[in-house]
């Protein structure tokens, strides 16, 4: 459901009934800046991939995807790509 | 058939608690509630009440130990008083907002410093906004209705809140006076075993008290203060089905003589009881005086109270703490709620504090106090408060 719940749907004391539901809380939505990947340039190294600390960079048919609902925009793997593919554009941009 | 017994109050509120069949206990002593638990101890050493005790280390391990028993569905007890409740203050949010229906009996004690171990409401409004539902017994018999009335509220399915009984330290805590005890019978049938929805059980595996990040804070405080509101109706069904049991009444707001006043004096707490006796001298004098008793504290009793106080010339507000800065918090709360009464219909408030540290206020206090009070509303002296039996 990737969560956005009203307080109606709570359950009593906001107690949480179905485990393993971390992956819904969405770690994204205080990024302002956004890493773009020219694929162009990717040589499919990994690098991002491995330093990324949110885990949220993912193969996607064979090419190197960031899941922007959990990207935090920390800007690691444009720091670690050895090729500069990875460019981080300011939110709202 | 009820046994009228002589008790002390904190003897009372032990009996309730065993009465009530309760499974865990965790208290740290503190005065003037430890005859409460001191008394809890023995019954549960010489097997009267089949109960853990927790023996704790501080208040703050007491309420995070009834709160964590709660939670695995224990029916709990807990109890302090002043500096006592400060400790527990960090963990007393946690019952509310995560819906555990935690009893607590607080022997009012003031705070430091200077250290003073006797009775005011300082510790009370301290600790005013946790969440709790809150009620004020004014004698031992009171003390004893109103513990069995906390857990029958608390753990209705469609309240689940914690549920807190105020007794004056000393005043009533440390006072022996006749109590009708009804049969253990009645007690069980009026407060069968508690069944709380969610009690922590590995075959039906739930996260308590979860991480709440901006996104979802506001809705869990949302949820939270529909509940309490809704419990206000909860109670007065409670109060009702306690009647029916035992034959005594309680109302969120209690009045003695009120017929006809044109000032009514208000406030919480045993100090009540003497003020009656003020009120009827001032009555045989043909002064048109009468009492209004909060005994629901939180939630707030706003509608009932504009009700009772609706269309009286003058309303005096006589209090046992300060909001340092600010004034008398039960008197900025009683102003709140008639603010919106139109013109006419509004009561003049005045504010006096007083009985602070263990200070007895007398009945001819009393009567002093509602005389300077009629004096105050027609020099339309109105802001601040005044002290009660002040040296100057
Ligand atoms: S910006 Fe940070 S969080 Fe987002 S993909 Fe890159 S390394 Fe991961
Ligand atoms: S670090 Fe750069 S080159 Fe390596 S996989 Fe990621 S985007 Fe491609």
């Amino acid at each position: 459901m990737r969560g956005e719940l009203s307080w109606k749907e709570l359950e009593v004391g906001a107690i949480v009934t179905e485990p393993g539901n971390a992956a819904e809380y969405r770690t994204g939505d205080w990024r302002s800046e956004r890493p773009v990947r020219k694929q162009e340039l990717c040589i499919m190294c990994g690098n991002c991939y491995i330093y990324c600390p949110e885990g949220c960079i993912v193969l996607k048919e064979g090419r190197y995807e960031t899941d922007l609902y959990y990207c935090k925009g920390c800007g690691i793997c444009a720091n670690e790509c050895p090729k500069g593919a990875i460019e981080m554009v300011e939110e709202g941009k | 058939m009820p046994r009228r017994v002589a008790l002390e109050g904190s003897h009372a509120v032990s009996e309730a608690v065993r009465m009530a069949d309760v499974d865990v206990i965790a208290a740290y002593p503190i005065t003037p509630q430890t005859h409460i638990v001191e008394r809890l101890a023995e019954m549960v050493a010489n097997g009267e009440l089949d109960a853990e005790f927790i023996c704790v280390e501080s208040e703050h391990s007491a309420m995070s130990a009834v709160v964590g028993a709660a939670a695995c569905g224990a029916r709990v007890f807990t109890c302090t008083a002043g500096q006592g409740l400060e400790l527990m203050h960090e963990v007393l949010f946690v019952p509310s907002a995560m819906r555990l229906p935690v009893v607590a009996v607080i022997a009012n004690r003031a705070l430091s410093a200077p250290l003073n171990v006797w009775g005011d409401h300082s510790d009370v409004m301290a600790i005013r906004d946790c969440g709790w539902i809150q009620m004020f017994a004014e004698n031992a018999q009171q003390a004893f209705d109103l513990t069995l009335c906390a857990y029958k509220v608390a753990e209705r399915p469609d309240v689940l809140l914690p549920a807190m009984v105020h007794i004056d330290g000393f005043h009533v805590s440390h006072v022996v006076e006749p109590v009708l005890l009804p049969e253990e019978e009645t007690v069980r049938e009026f407060l069968p075993p508690s069944e709380y929805p969610f009690p922590l059980d590995p075959d039906r595996p739930v996260s308590m008290g979860c991480y709440g990040p901006p996104y979802i804070y506001t809705e869990v405080k949302k949820a939270q203060e529909v509940a309490i509101e809704n419990s206000y109706e909860k109670v007065l069904e409670t109060f009702k089905e306690f009647k029916d049991v035992f034959g005594r009444e309680y109302r969120p707001v209690e009045t003695y003589r009120v017929e006809d006043a044109d000032m009514l004096l208000l406030m919480m707490g045993s100090y009540a009881e003497t003020a009656m006796l003020a009120i009827d001298a001032l009555r045989e004098r043909g002064d048109n005086v009468g009492l209004v008793r909060l005994r629901l504290w939180r939630p707030f009793p706003a509608e009932e109270l504009r009700n009772v106080l609706r269309g009286v010339k003058a309303v005096c507000v006589f209090e046992r703490a300060i909001s340092f800065g600010m004034g008398g918090p039960l008197c900025a709360e009683v102003r709140a709620a008639l603010y919106h009464l139109p013109e006419g219909e509004r009561p003049k408030v005045v504010s006096f504090v007083g009985g602070l540290g263990g200070r007895d206020v007398s009945v001819e206090e009393f009567e002093a106090m509602l005389r300077r009070a009629k004096e105050r509303v027609s020099s339309d002296e109105l802001e601040g408060f005044e002290f009660v039996g002040l040296r100057e």
